[in-house]
């Protein structure tokens, strides 16, 4: 029989704001524990929450973005659960009426469109962190120390349909969820450093039939690829109890990225009752048109559009565009560049391959690396007027990179300027013919593909400084004489 | 008269003419304590030194000529759940009897703001869980009419240290009744404010949607002035209210002519003792013969007082005490090896009786499957009662009723029987859960314990209340008797 998945994701987000979601302590990432944090965001008795007016304008961009409907009423509630990194040992969260229901994020895949419905969109406070001491986890460890840095982080939490039917879509849709969000400038998309999150339900079912088997929550996949992993791992476990006849539990696992395999976190039994009731301590959320109106006229381009714009403007094929548009900073570094420079596939050529290849070995994005529009686009205009070639242009870009120097002084300082001329390149070519005897033999006797042996040697002997279709030229016109 | 005999604006008057300094009242009231504090036993934490040294400094800052206000140079005892600076605050609960809050609660900066002199930190049921203060970790405050009597709660220690003279002015907080049943049973004056009046934070939560803090004072007048420095919008609680704040002081007005008012007629009835409802209807007759109307008005609603508030009021009680589990602050039980075990002997070493029952009773009715049945049909309920008050208030300017259905009852009375414990509530609670304000005033006495007098008022009309209050209090003389201690 055959078996089909059924994905639900729950993403959390750390918003971008400055402080955090109900004081008005610091966000920031990497401080020294403890120092982001108040009276409110410890717990003391008798502080209150206050809400933090950006975190609920985040929600409702990402709302609108997402198409879903905004809540004129929205409220906070109490998720009531004991554990030392949660300093009121209850966490303000939404429960009923949260900020956004509905909506949906349409995600491509193997060039078809598959509709990914919202479920809900809600905010609520992030945890602590817990610190254990003389062992890795709390297992075997002698203490364990709180760092309420993180209490108190704004989240948004968005939960999908499910509407995923493999690990590659949810791979996918995560990832295309990331780009919205980053576009959207409300998070920063960092699924290491945890401010991007995921965990799945899944289930499978035999193919055609409605109802839903028995789901799974699984928690801790850390990245794109842990998602897929995952969930594959997750589905193929499934499949294997389902069909030596056994039931699947509905408990949550926890994924090992470095077994690759999903272990029970919690049983049933320990379930929690959470007892959700309304935040008495906040007063309830009032959304008016306005305020939308006025929120959305913030929002720019979204990957989507700017995919198919970038498409149809530049005449860029699919996978260019994509990957143009997957980092916003990207997209707009050639939007810019090819203001300068019109040659749209050819820019694009050189930002995917070179440039990238550059900030990959790097490990920086395109917003850290010392590189003017209008210098790159010099550059490029260099490469097709023929003043140097395409191997020096190469070597150029990583010493513009490098030591941020122009693409002028480069080619005065190196002599980097192209050789195209004929006397020039045929008393080089000649000089070679004579050096390699034996190969001018073997290309008399019909191994004609040695030319780009001559040609290799050609460009050697100027630094690749030659221009090649010259040289091309000029070898088989010299090897046909000699 | 001996100066922590007067009241506040008594005191301001001979401040304003150089006639006392904020020092000798200070010392007259620490001096009072000294006296009468073994007996009455209203504090938790006495501020001495604290206190002179204050009153000391601000003798200077009025000799260089700095503004007063009607509070400078005033000693003021606060309940002991709101926070206080770099001073013990326990709630009166074991599991807090370490706890140093880092922060000043909103009203207690506004104290101090105004130049008033915390005397001292007053006890209290644990966590506010009480109508007669039996309930503390600490200690048993006696009321000062009786030794032998309960002070009633759960702000007993302000009650009874203001009736004792050992404070001038006080702070309580009421959740069901927690500042006007003592007020009353202690034969002082007692406001309980709109919810959202006054600022909640650094008041140690009880009920979230139900805790107000207000004043209580040896008169009208002084309750007035207290209010126009704690009420007002504050940023830091959501639940205040950002509504003009009067100067209070405008509403004390001998006159009552034309005011309609209703004496609420389920609370002379069943459950009230004769004395008590003979003197509330005195009272009645009296504000008839200053001018106003008054007429019996039905609240059929009343009934499901007591149920709801144990329903709504335990439900945000369990949630609002889970932060004290022994990680952060306060009590932590020694010895477990585990956190679980942690959790359980730091909570049970650290709450007493009473604060367990509620949070059991307020966990399981938000446990799933009968948080409907329970948690949310008390809140249907809440609405009905609220109903039930606009409706009267359409036709009525405030209602009047007993605070409490008994005056003061013996120590140790009630303490195994909490369902009638609760009832000493009934007249009080239903105005918490409409979140409306009420005062409690002297209003007679029965075997020489004082009766008290509630006047309820719609929300935001606290001046109705004072004026209603100030015009009965004028003529009549029972906020003048002072208890033999």
């Amino acid at each position: 029989m055959n078996y089909e998945a059924v994905i639900g994701l729950e993403i959390h987000a750390q918003l971008l704001t400055k402080s955090k979601i109900f004081c008005g302590c610091s966000t920031k990432f990497g401080s020294a524990p403890n120092s982001n944090i108040c009276p409110v965001c410890t717990g003391q008795p008798g502080v209150l929450p206050v809400l933090n007016k950006k975190v609920i304008e985040f929600a409702i961009k990402t709302g609108l973005a997402l198409k879903g409907q905004i809540a004129k009423h929205s409220i906070f509630a109490r998720k009531n659960y004991f554990y030392p990194d949660l300093p009121k040992n209850y966490q303000i969260s939404q429960y009923e009426l949260p900020l956004v229901t509905g909506g949906h994020l349409d995600i491509a895949v193997n060039g078809k469109t598959r509709h990914v419905g919202i479920t809900r969109v809600h905010l609520e406070e992030d945890a602590g962190k817990l610190v254990h001491k003389g062992a890795a986890g709390l297992k075997g460890s002698t203490s364990s120390l709180v760092d309420f840095n993180r209490t108190g982080v704004p989240l948004m939490e968005i939960v999908t349909e499910p509407d995923i039917r493999s690990p590659e879509e949810a791979k996918i849709f995560v990832s295309e969820l990331r780009n919205l969000l980053v576009y959207l400038g409300v998070c920063d998309g960092n699924m290491e450093e945890g401010s991007l999150r995921c965990d799945a339900n899944v289930s499978i079912r035999p193919v055609g039939q409605k109802e839903l088997g028995t789901k799974t929550e699984v928690k801790n996949m850390n990245s794109f690829k842990a998602v897929q992993k995952a969930l594959e791992s997750e589905i193929k476990r499934q499949t294997e109890m389902i069909q030596a006849g056994e039931r699947i539990v509905q408990e949550t696992r926890l994924f090992d990225d470095t077994t690759g395999t999903t272990t029970p976190m919690r049983s049933k039994e320990e379930a929690h009752d959470y007892r959700y009731f309304p935040e008495p301590d906040l007063v309830p959320v009032e959304v008016d048109r306005k305020w939308i109106d006025n929120i959305e006229k913030t929002i720019s381009e979204l990957p989507a559009a700017k995919r198919s714009r970038f498409m149809k403007e530049f005449g860029l094929p699919e996978l260019d565009a994509t990957i143009l548009t997957d980092d916003k900073a990207l997209a707009d570094f050639f939007e810019e560049c090819n203001k300068l420079y019109k040659n749209a596939k050819n820019l694009s050529n050189w930002i995917i391959g070179d440039l990238t290849a550059y900030m990959k070995t790097k490990k920086v994005g395109i917003k850290d690396i010392n590189l003017t529009f209008s210098q790159f686009a010099e550059m490029l205009d260099m490469v097709d007027k023929g003043t140097i070639s395409r191997t020096s242009a190469k070597s150029s870009l990583t010493k513009m990179l490098d030591e941020g120097k122009s693409i002028h002084d480069i080619v005065s300082e190196s002599g980097l300027t192209q050789i195209s001329d004929e006397v020039k390149i045929r008393l080089i070519v000649l000089e070679v013919i004579q050096k390699n005897r034996p190969q001018v033999v073997q290309y008399k006797s019909g191994k004609t593909t040695l030319a780009a042996f001559f040609v290799g040697q050609v460009m050697k002997e100027t630094k690749g400084r030659a221009n090649p279709e010259v040289v091309n030229r000029i070898v088989v016109e010299e090897l046909n004489k000699a | 008269m001996e100066l922590f005999q007067l009241t506040a604006h008594e005191l301001h008057a001979k401040l304003d003419k150089k006639e006392v300094s904020a020092e000798e009242i200070t010392k007259s009231v620490l001096g009072r304590i000294s006296r009468v504090e073994n007996g009455v036993s209203a504090f938790l934490a006495i501020n001495v030194d604290e206190a002179i040294d204050r009153a000391v400094e601000i003798d200077e800052q009025i000799a260089s000529g700095k503004a007063m206000t009607p509070l400078t140079g005033i000693p003021v005892a606060i309940k002991d759940n709101m926070c206080t600076k770099g001073a013990i605050t326990t709630c009166a609960s074991r599991i807090l009897r370490n706890y140093l809050p880092p922060y000043n609660a909103t009203v207690v900066e506004n104290l101090l703001k105004a130049g008033a002199i915390p005397i001292g930190k007053t006890n209290m049921d644990e966590f506010a869980m009480g109508s007669s203060t039996e309930n503390s970790a600490y200690k048993v405050t006696k009321n000062p009419w009786d030794l032998k009597t309960v002070p009633g709660g759960s702000s007993g220690g302000s009650a009874a240290c203001v009736a004792a003279d050992e404070a001038i002015l006080a702070l309580g907080s009421d959740t069901g009744g927690s500042i006007r049943q003592p007020a009353s049973l202690c034969g002082v004056v007692g406001l309980k404010p709109t919810y959202g009046r006054v600022s909640r934070y650094g008041l140690i939560a009880f009920a979230s949607s139900l805790d107000q803090i207000g004043p209580i004072s040896k008169d009208v007048a002084d309750a007035a002035i207290l209010m126009n420095f704690i009420a007002g919008h504050d940023e830091k609680d959501s639940t205040s209210v950002d509504e003009k704040v009067p100067d209070y002081r405008g509403s004390l007005i001998d006159d009552v002519k034309g005011m309609k008012i209703g004496l609420v007629k389920e609370l002379i009835g069943k459950g009230i003792a004769v004395d008590v409802k003979k003197a509330i209807l005195e009272a009645a007759d009296l504000l008839k013969k200053l001018g106003a109307k008054v007429e019996e008005v039905s609240m059929p609603t009343f009934e499901y007082g007591v149920p709801t508030y144990y329903i709504l009021a335990t439900a945000e009680a369990s949630s609002n005490l889970e932060r004290y589990d022994g990680v952060k602050y306060g009590h932590r039980s020694k010895d477990s090896d585990d956190l679980l075990t942690m959790y359980y002997n730091t909570r049970r070493e650290g709450f007493g009786p009473e604060v367990k029952r509620r949070i059991m009773l307020g966990t399981y009715a938000l446990s799933a499957g009968y948080y409907d049945a329970y948690y949310l049909k008390a809140q249907k309920v809440r609405t009905l009662i609220k109903n039930d008050f606009d409706r009267a208030f359409s036709k009525f300017d405030a209602l009047i009723s007993p605070t409490s259905p008994t005056v003061a009852f013996k120590i140790g009375e009630k303490t195994d029987d909490p369902l009638s414990m609760y009832l000493s509530d009934i007249a009080t609670i239903p105005v918490n859960l409409a979140g409306i304000p009420a005062i409690s005033i002297p209003c007679g006495f029965v075997n020489d314990l004082p009766v008290g007098l509630q006047i309820i008022g719609k929300a935001f009309a606290e001046e109705t209340i004072f004026r209603v209050a100030y015009t009965y209090e004028q003529n009549t003389q029972w906020h003048k008797r002072k208890p033999n201690l």
